[in-house]
Formats: C-alpha cells, sequence, structure tokens
C-alpha cells in the first residue's frame, strides 16, 4: 500500500487539509499535494487503464512526464478530460473520474485485449480491418472509436475566460530550477531584462529533493536567498505555474500559465498564454529520468526512482513498504537511501553494472546495511493490479531466475536525459552523449534567428550535466554568455555559487532488462505506457521494414500519446537502434514539436470567442435595419441586410415583396459598403486605364462608366462604376468584398511597378453612407426631397452632380443594377441615418420599402448582370462573359490583356455565358452541373456546363439562371439536362441572359 | 513567427503584420511578349535554398511594400529595402556576401 508516512513533505502545509474526491471516493489531502500524491497518500496507486489492453496502470512519474495518470476533471462547464494528476495542485472539493474503463477501474472489460495481444501487435489496425472494406465504416471504426481513445470529449461550454499577453525581454529563462534561477541571476546582475517562468508552483526543481548543500547552505536556503535577490530586481519578472511552451522564430516563445487551476473558484481568467518575443531564451528544462525495459514494468507499483524519492520528500508518502531499487547508475541509490532514513524497507538494490562500485551513494548505501547485488536485474514483475515481487536474474543472461523477492514496489532508473524539446523546437540539433548516454544540445547548431546567431542557450541538466557544480556552472556561464552576447556586462568577481562534489561513477547503458531477454519477456517490456507500445512491436515494426524512426512512430503509436513520448522515445530508438544492429545516433531522434506539454485550445484561442472572435463590420444603417426585421448575412466582415421580413412573413416570401415593390413602387438598398476608392493625379488616367479593362482616361467629368478588372492572369477580379470628378480625380466604385484587396492591388501596382507615376488612392468606403433609391417613383421621391434637379436631361443616366437634397449635401450617381429607374446617393457617412429617414418619410405615400442583398441579386439576375463570385470565381475571363464591349481595343496594354492572348484563353471551346430557363418554370439547383453524351475517362459522364446563379423571379413568376455552357452562345433554345443532388434531372432551355426589359427603357427614363 | 523591419515606416513587428508575395525584381511582360517570357513572368518562380529576395507588404501597418533578402533554410533576414528598385542595393549584396560567402546568385 501507498500511505502517507509520519513526517516528510517539504511541499506540504498539513494545518490545510483538503477534501476531494476520485471516482466518487471521498479522498483527504494537504495544501501543496498534487492530486499524484494525494491518491498516493490514500493508497490509490491504480490511476487508469492503458490505451490498446486496458491494463492497469499505476503512476510512473512525478511530474510533466507520467504518462498513465490521466482523469477527467470537474464536470459540465469546467470539465477538463485527460487531466495529468501529477502537475494538477490539488484544492478542496477537486472532483476527478479515471479514464478508459468500463465500468469500473477495478474490473474493466476491455481487460480482454490483454489476453488477446498476441493479435494486436504493432500496425494491427492496418492488418486486421483491410477487409472486407465496408465494414470499415460500418463495423470496425465505430467499435474501435468506442473502445480506444482516452478522455471523453466536453460536452457542455467552456464557463472559463482566457486571455493572451504579449511581453518583450532581453532573456527569457525557462525553468525555474537551481539553474534557471542562476542563470537568471547572472543575466539581472549584468543588467538584462529578464523574465524567468516556472511551471510548477515552486521554485528550485527537484535539486532540494536530492540534496547537497550551495555555498555552504542547504540547497533549499540558497533558493530562498537567490529567490528574494530576484524579487528585489526591478529587471526581472518570475512566473511560477507558467510552462515555456513552445520556441518558434525570432526568439518568439510561448508561455503557457494556468491561473487559477488549482483555485477554481476565485475569479479572473483560467489560462494566460504568453506571446513573448525574446532577445535570447535560456532553456533550463532539466532532464527527465528514463524507465528500464523489463517485464512486468507497467506493473502498478513500478515507478521512477526519481519519483518516489519525490513523493517521499516533497509530499511525505511511500509508494510501498518494500521498495526494490533496479538501476544503471549512482542516482536511484539516492531514492534507496531517501527510503530509509524514511523508514521504509529496501529489500535489495539490483544493479546492472558489473564491477563493484565505491562511489560515495553506494557506499552510503552499503553503510545503511542495503543488500547490493552487482550485474543484477529483473527477469520480471510479480502481480496484476499491484507489484508483489521480482524475479530476479543476471543482466548479461536471458533471464533464468536466481531468485524472487517480495516487494510492493519497484524504483527503476535507466539514467537521464535532458529535456531539450525547447532548444530543438526552432532548429537546434542534438548530439549523442555515448558516456551519459542521452541526447545532448550541439552548441555549435543551435536554433538560429533573424541575425542568423543562435538565440538559445540550455543551462543546468537540459545541456546534459547532471552534477549539481556542474549545472550551477553551466548556468552561470550561460547566463554569462547570454548577457554579453546582447552587450550587458557582468560586475567584476561575479562567480557560480559552489556546491559540494558528489563523485558518481559512469552509469551502463541499458535498453533491455536483461539483455537477451527472450520474446516472452520483451512481450511485457513496455516502452510507452500510455500507448501501450513494447519493445516487441518497435523490432517487428524494424522487422517489417519500418527502418525511419519517424516511421517506426507512426507504425506502432510509440511516443504519440499525450506525454509526447517523454519516457519513451530514446528508450524506443535505442530498441529500434538494436533491432536495426545500428547505433543510436544514425537512427537519429523524432522531431520535436512544439507544445512541450499539452495545453488547452481555449487559452490558444484567448478572448476570441463569443461577440470577439473577428470585429464586424456595421453600416452607419445597421441599426435601423436590426429595429426594422432585417436578417443579416455576412459579406466579408460586413453584415448586410439579405431580406426585411414583416410579422409572419417567411424570408422567401420577404424577398419576393421586395422585389415587386421595386419594380412597381419604391425600393431603397442600403449600398453603404461598395467601395469607393478615390484616385488622383496627374497620372490617375493612365493608372486606371492599365487597371481597366476598358478605357477610363477618356471619361469626361460628370459622366460613370462600368468597368472590369482583370488580373495580370487574365482573370476577372472585380467590376463597377467609375465617375470623373475632375480632370485629374477618379472615383472607383468596387464590389463590397473587393474594396480592401483593390485597394491592395492599386498599390501593389503603384508601388512596386509603376513608382514614378504621379498617383494617389484613397479609400474612402467607410467615409459615405450611399443609398440605392431606386424603381418607378424614384424620381418623385427625390423631387419630394427638393433641391436639385434629378429630371432625366438635368442628370442623365451614367450621370452623376452633387448638390442638396432635403437639405443635405449630396452627390447623386445615375446608375442602376437593378434595370429600374435608380439613383444612387452617397451622403457624409455622419448624415446616412437622417438621411434614410428623411427618404423613407417622403417615400412614405409613394409604397417606400428597403430591400435586402437578395432582393438586388434577384433584380440584377432578370437584368442578366453579372456579379462577382458567382458568375465569376477565378477561373473566368470577361470573354467568357460576353463583355467583349468592356475590353477596349484602342489600348496597347491592360493588366490581363497579354494573358487573355494566351491559347488557352482564346480556346473557342470555353464555357460561355447564357441565360437559363427551365422548361417546367421551377428554379434550378444552385451549382448544378450540365451533363453532356458519353463518359470521360473516369467514367463519368462529361459536363458540358454549370449554374452560376439561379433564382425564382417573382417579376416573370418562373425560375431564372445563368450558367456557362459549352458553346452556350450557339445553342440558342436547345434544352440540357442538370441532374440534381435530389435524383431529379432538371430541364433547362438555352436563352438570351437579360430575362427582363432587353431594350433598357425602364432604367432610361 | 518574423519579427520584421518595415524600412518604410521603421516599425519592427511579428510577421502577422506583414504579408508575403513571393519572388521579387520580376520583369514585367505585356501584350507582344513571346509565350516564353510571359510564361516565365507569371509562373515561374525561383525557390531557392537559401538566399532570396521576396517581395512584402506591411499589410497590418504602413501599407507600404518592401523587399527583403533572407534565407529560406535558416530564416536569417539580410536585410529589408525599398520596393522600389529593380535589383538588390549593394549594401544588402555586401551583408549576404559577408553572410554567405559561397553565394552565387546566378546558380
Amino acid at each position: 500500500m501507498s500511505t502517507r508516512l509520519a513526517n516528510g513533505g517539504r511541499l506540504l502545509n498539513t494545518d490545510r487539509p483538503l477534501n476531494f474526491t476520485f471516482n466518487g471516493k471521498q479522498m483527504r489531502g494537504y495544501a501543496g499535494d498534487t492530486l499524484a500524491s494525494a491518491l498516493l497518500a490514500n493508497g490509490q496507486m491504480m490511476v487508469g487503464r492503458s490505451f490498446k489492453y486496458h491494463r492497469p496502470r499505476g503512476l510512473v512519474a512525478s511530474g510533466a512526464e507520467e504518462p498513465n495518470g490521466l482523469v477527467n476533471l470537474g464536470s459540465e462547464g469546467k470539465f477538463e478530460p485527460n487531466a495529468r494528476v501529477t502537475t494538477t495542485e490539488l484544492f478542496e472539493g477537486l472532483k476527478a473520474e479515471s479514464q478508459n474503463h468500463w465500468p469500473s477501474l477495478e474490473f474493466d472489460v476491455g481487460a480482454i485485449n490483454a489476453k488477446l495481444s498476441r493479435f494486436l501487435p504493432a500496425g494491427f489496425y492496418y492488418k486486421m480491418f483491410m477487409y472486407p472494406q465496408a465494414a470499415w465504416k460500418h463495423v470496425y471504426e465505430p467499435i474501435i472509436r468506442k473502445s480506444a481513445g482516452l478522455g471523453k470529449a466536453p460536452q457542455a461550454r467552456d464557463d472559463d475566460t482566457y486571455e493572451h499577453f504579449y511581453a518583450f525581454c532581453d532573456v527569457l529563462v525557462i525553468g525555474g530550477g537551481v539553474a534557471g534561477l542562476t542563470a537568471a541571476r547572472t543575466a539581472a546582475r549584468a543588467g538584462a531584462q529578464v523574465m524567468l517562468v516556472e511551471q510548477t508552483e515552486h521554485w528550485g526543481g527537484r535539486a532540494p529533493v536530492d540534496g547537497g548543500s550551495i555555498d555552504g547552505k542547504p540547497v533549499d536556503n540558497f533558493v530562498e536567498e537567490i529567490l528574494s535577490e530576484l524579487k528585489s530586481l526591478d529587471n526581472v519578472q518570475l512566473r511560477t505555474r507558467t510552462m515555456g511552451a513552445g520556441v518558434y522564430d525570432h526568439g518568439y516563445v510561448t508561455c503557457y500559465e494556468r491561473l487559477r487551476d488549482h483555485a477554481p473558484d476565485t475569479p479572473g481568467p483560467r489560462h494566460r498564454l504568453w506571446r513573448v518575443r525574446a532577445a535570447h531564451v535560456v532553456t533550463a528544462t532539466g532532464a527527465l529520468e528514463r524507465p528500464l525495459s523489463f517485464a512486468g514494468n507497467d506493473i502498478p507499483g513500478v515507478m521512477l526512482a526519481s519519483a518516489m524519492r519525490d513523493y517521499v520528500v516533497n509530499y511525505g508518502v511511500s509508494t510501498g513498504d518494500r521498495t526494490v531499487v533496479v538501476t544503471n547508475n549512482d542516482n536511484a541509490y539516492l531514492t534507496a537511501i531517501s527510503l530509509k532514513h524514511a523508514g521504509l524497507d529496501v529489500p535489495a538494490i539490483l544493479d546492472t553494472r558489473a564491477l563493484p562500485q565505491d562511489s560515495e551513494l553506494v557506499a552510503q548505501a552499503r553503510a545503511l546495511g542495503i543488500r547490493i547485488l552487482m550485474g543484477h536485474a529483473i527477469s520480471s514483475v510479480k502481480g496484476t493490479k499491484r507489484v508483489t515481487g521480482v524475479a530476479i536474474c543476471s543482466q548479461a543472461g536471458e533471464g533464468a531466475v536466481l531468485e524472487e523477492i517480495p516487494c510492493d514496489a519497484v524504483a527503476m532508473s535507466g539514467g537521464w536525459s535532458p529535456v531539450v524539446h525547447l532548444w530543438s523546437h526552432c532548429g537546434g540539433k542534438l548530439v549523442w552523449n555515448a558516456e551519459k548516454a542521452c541526447f545532448s544540445p550541439d552548441v555549435d547548431n543551435p536554433p538560429k534567428g533573424a541575425d542568423g546567431m543562435g538565440f538559445v542557450t540550455t543551462a543546468g541538466s537540459a545541456s546534459g550535466v547532471f552534477a549539481l557544480d556542474d549545472v550551477l556552472c553551466d548556468a552561470h556561464a550561460a547566463g554569462d554568455g547570454v548577457a554579453t552576447t546582447l552587450d550587458f556586462k557582468l560586475p567584476k568577481g561575479d562567480s557560480a555559487p559552489k556546491a559540494t562534489r558528489r563523485e558518481e561513477a559512469p552509469l551502463m547503458p541499458v535498453w533491455m532488462m536483461p539483455q537477451g531477454a527472450s520474446v516472452k519477456l520483451r512481450e511485457k517490456a513496455w516502452l510507452d505506457y500510455q500507448n501501450d507500445v513494447k519493445v516487441s512491436d518497435v523490432r517487428l515494426a524494424a522487422q517489417e521494414g519500418f527502418v525511419s524512426v519517424e516511421h517506426t512512430k507512426r507504425y506502432t503509436t510509440l511516443g504519440m500519446a499525450t506525454d509526447q513520448g517523454k519516457l519513451s522515445n530514446i528508450n524506443g530508438l535505442a530498441t529500434l537502434a538494436g533491432a536495426l544492429d545500428t547505433d543510436i545516433p544514425s537512427v537519429g531522434t523524432t522531431t520535436f514539436r512544439p507544445p512541450y506539454h499539452p495545453i488547452a485550445m481555449a487559452a490558444i484561442g484567448g478572448e476570441a470567442r463569443g461577440d470577439v472572435f473577428q470585429p464586424i463590420r456595421r453600416t452607419p444603417l445597421h441599426n435601423w435595419h436590426e429595429a426594422n426585421g432585417a436578417e443579416f448575412e455576412p459579406v466579408g466582415q460586413w453584415r448586410r441586410p439579405y431580406a426585411f421580413k414583416r410579422a409572419g412573413e417567411s424570408t422567401h416570401d420577404a424577398v419576393m415583396r421586395e422585389v415587386k415593390n421595386t419594380r412597381e413602387k419604391l425600393g431603397l438598398l442600403d449600398a453603404s459598403t461598395l467601395g469607393k476608392l478615390l484616385v488622383k493625379g496627374p497620372d490617375a488616367g493612365r493608372f486606371l486605364d492599365m487597371l481597366y479593362t476598358n478605357m477610363m482616361s477618356t471619361l469626361k467629368p460628370g459622366k460613370c462608366r462600368y468597368g472590369l478588372m482583370c488580373s495580370e492572369n487574365g482573370f476577372l477580379i472585380d467590376d463597377g462604376v467609375v465617375a470623373r470628378i475632375d480632370e485629374d480625380t477618379w472615383l472607383c466604385h468596387t464590389t463590397t468584398g473587393g474594396a480592401d484587396s483593390i485597394h491592395a492591388h492599386m498599390e501593389e501596382w503603384l508601388q512596386t511597378e509603376w513608382w514614378d507615376w504621379k498617383v494617389h488612392v484613397a479609400n474612402l468606403t467607410e467615409q459615405y453612407a450611399q443609398v440605392a433609391v431606386v424603381g418607378p417613383n424614384a424620381r418623385t421621391a427625390l423631387e419630394n426631397l427638393g433641391g436639385m434637379d434629378v429630371s432625366r436631361e438635368a442628370l442623365g443616366f451614367m450621370e452623376w452632380t452633387d448638390g442638396t437634397l432635403g437639405g443635405f449635401p449630396v452627390r447623386v450617381y445615375r446608375i442602376s443594377f437593378s434595370g429600374e429607374l435608380s439613383y444612387e446617393i452617397a451622403v457624409e457617412a455622419s448624415h446616412g441615418q437622417a438621411f434614410w429617414d428623411a427618404l423613407m418619410a417622403v417615400g412614405a405615400d409613394l409604397g417606400v420599402m428597403p430591400y435586402g442583398t437578395e432582393c438586388l441579386h434577384i433584380l440584377r439576375a432578370e437584368k442578366g448582370f453579372i456579379m462577382i463570385g458567382d458568375e465569376t470565381d477565378g477561373t473566368v475571363i470577361p470573354q467568357d462573359l460576353g463583355l467583349h464591349w468592356a475590353l477596349s481595343k484602342k489600348k496597347d496594354d491592360y493588366l490581363g490583356k497579354r494573358a487573355q492572348a494566351r491559347s488557352h484563353m482564346a480556346d473557342p471551346n470555353r464555357w460561355k455565358l447564357v441565360g437559363l430557363e427551365t422548361v417546367d418554370g421551377s428554379t434550378l439547383p444552385d451549382g448544378a452541373y450540365a451533363v453532356g453524351a458519353g463518359t470521360n475517362e473516369n467514367g463519368q459522364r462529361n459536363m458540358i456546363g454549370r449554374v452560376t446563379s439561379t433564382y425564382h423571379s417573382p417579376t416573370l413568376d418562373r425560375g431564372i439562371a445563368m450558367g456557362l455552357v459549352l458553346h452556350g452562345p450557339d445553342r440558342m433554345g436547345e434544352v440540357i439536362d442538370f441532374p440534381g443532388t435530389d435524383g431529379k434531372t432538371y430541364q433547362a432551355r438555352i436563352v438570351d441572359p437579360v430575362f427582363y426589359d432587353k431594350e433598357g427603357e425602364k432604367q432610361n427614363v | 513567427m518574423l519579427n520584421i523591419h518595415c524600412p518604410n515606416c521603421g516599425v519592427t513587428a511579428e510577421e502577422t503584420e506583414f504579408h508575403a508575395h513571393g519572388e521579387a525584381h520580376l520583369t514585367r511582360f505585356g501584350p507582344g511578349a513571346s509565350d516564353d517570357d510571359f510564361e516565365s513572368y507569371l509562373f515561374m518562380r525561383a525557390n531557392p535554398k537559401g538566399v532570396h529576395f521576396e517581395r512584402w507588404r506591411h499589410q497590418n501597418g504602413c501599407g507600404k511594400w518592401f523587399h527583403m533578402a533572407r534565407c529560406t533554410m535558416t530564416l536569417e533576414i539580410f536585410g529589408t529595402y525599398s520596393a522600389q528598385t529593380t535589383e538588390p542595393p549593394q549594401d544588402i549584396l555586401d551583408r549576404i556576401r559577408a553572410r554567405r560567402p559561397d553565394w552565387n546568385p546566378h546558380p
């Protein structure tokens, strides 16, 4: 049984007991506990079931690297799956539930998979579920989805809020252990602006657990002193519970601060994502202990030696009463010694190293009377839900059992791997350190910044130095070196803190225990606990030809779990190297990708959700629309009324009413969103002649002209009416969506190609409210407003003029996108609402109604006017749309002209614009394709056209459409077939695209 | 995320303020150009592993265009300069040569 000890627990506040539940069971811990230590203290060793075989799993680690201890935390809007018990601080009322089991943690039906493990080797998904193909969708996938996976996806909307912070500093130090503290202090003393972040709530890392002294004082005192100095410095910012998540280009680093995961009832955001731009980054991220690969190394009770030490020293928790220590190095002896000091039994230390060791820690353990067996190993661990003993053997042999030792816990240590993730994220290279059997940062190949120089430096264990005095020297040198690079200078005489030196004997690399383990043992030796990958799986992958470490990873899922292989990767690739009979460096590592440890998606989203997800653009008339039944549709970031619904009316009915009313009486459209670009300068005419396909320089002041704009590829990108204001000024109307992009397009050519042309462009889109006054009664309405002559004689079709209407200064354009008598009137944005109100008032007796974008679409479609984005899709040229009349033949050049001369553009088989009339009057489905005779090389029916716009026209009381059809204009009257997705085939006759008022008499009155 | 200096407004800012628009120093071919010249202008782009000259716009800042000399492999920025030039200025070329002595501008 694991239990709380009477003494110890340097992080505990035993005056503050806390109540929590695990799987509904009431438990008790103390302030300072993690959920992991509290579970252990309550005798809860088993914390979950494994992913594939549903084997019972206990805690293995004490920090972010823990692979097994994942729980569902909280409920409803506070629900969080896959919370790691080792990084979850205990709080009053915490509710945790274990994952991946049914019906219960203790009794799980899925555990039958373990019995079938012989049939579930690496890649079994690919092998087993290939045939029959149809079974995948209906049988295999639903079953696998149900039985696989970790936590439950949250159902309720997240109650919490999240935020982003931006920060800038000279030196960002990641990791608040003794190395990070030392590096930060050194850089700060030199004068740099320093930010120091630590992922846990405690400073000092694991050095205080491992003992020793610094500058003649216990490590805890050293940490306290250095911390109080750092706190007193103005140029230092300290953040606990803040993890360095990812290192990106040019010193961009994301840090993840968990503000109140430990105190959910306090107000404020839950997480904060720091977006830091640092001149230099110091990663003092420490090292992680590696497990050993022996049979039964996943049985609850088998734990990393360092983790077991953490639980005893930090939390006063014992993992078991009798612990066998198995190691290939000196460091694990510290665990044996700590356990002994806590009054617990250590029946044996199994040390794989053959020769007697006489280093300090070995001598200490021996002096405590612990039985030390050199050259020994674990053949297998006994027990199922809990360790009951170990069978021991020679490391050099094949696992023949020499003796069984009863015990209830096993502490294992396979050596240490520096945490190189953050070093590697942005391209830092690694070198294999054969002596310490680990990958260390290659200082000659750091991640490089904007200036081409390295911007990340490692400090302490992260550099691959593990002895306390080496760690402090390395960290001091890192702080000094970084400060010097940034032109800061450390005061003379400042040197590294001095630590007592503890000589350790070299470790012996052990990747398989025992060395010659049989297949039977290898099948029970786990590499990746969370994803259930065993030594035998990696060997099988190698045997089946997955020789690249990246392929092996994906085939076996080694290191793909939420712990990202923190414990398993090095052991896995060493196993692969062994199977391939090559050395570890030539196998290499998989790519380290951010974040270091999973972070909440909500934190990445930050404030951007709900109303502030994206900025919304509103016209000056938006509030009126809202108050008058508008149903809005997004057009870019604008919200435009789609239709104005009246009580009891469907959207469709509203649209039909608006069309009829506009054709018969008077309609008002808020056209404020249309792009309004002012182009001015001595070369403005020449410039517009290059941008538009037709001639704009010859336009007379006071006149308007419809123009087309193409990209240099020849494709139609925008259209609109251009008005010439004076000798050197033109106002270009663009589509709503095109205002910003066309402005950018103009600027691009002016700045990067014709930079010597004297032209300025200003985007005036939001400066004006623009109202289209449309319909037979339009003129009367304006006359009733009074102030200017709007007669046919004074203001002809395609003319504009400035004047006053109803006391408002206005610019009136006599243009029409509806085919009706129409005036588009621009007023200052601030007058928009008052002007609209005035129009509604004078229009009251004339049958005025506002109309929305769908009505606008129908009006223009009835007239055969194209719409950018409907008739065009980035592959359509003006010639396809029969717009030859808008292509100047007088001009030598315009953007797109050369491209339109390319052979494919001139191909007579390009689909051309026609009108389409269903034979039965119904409405063609949007986007439907027309089919012709025969099939293509894939056996599909040949396509001969498609629908680009389709509506029910209330004016004609029938379906009308436009489409692009092969040889369309030559096939007038022909009926073609459009199969719909509803199974029906629609027949439509090819007709002229102008359905209504072909002579244009209505707009020209 | 690159940290970029805009030579037009003098601001050094995050990449999200900017937008990249591909290879710089292209020569425009219009009507009358051969198919080969036009194809090369419109579609053919250098894609070097190493030194590259690019067009950028300070899209969410001053709105102005500029050019950047950058290493596509290490993301080192040798410098940014005016877009209103047909070739990289000498000081940019000097900086590239200092950092990449083996650089061959016309491989």
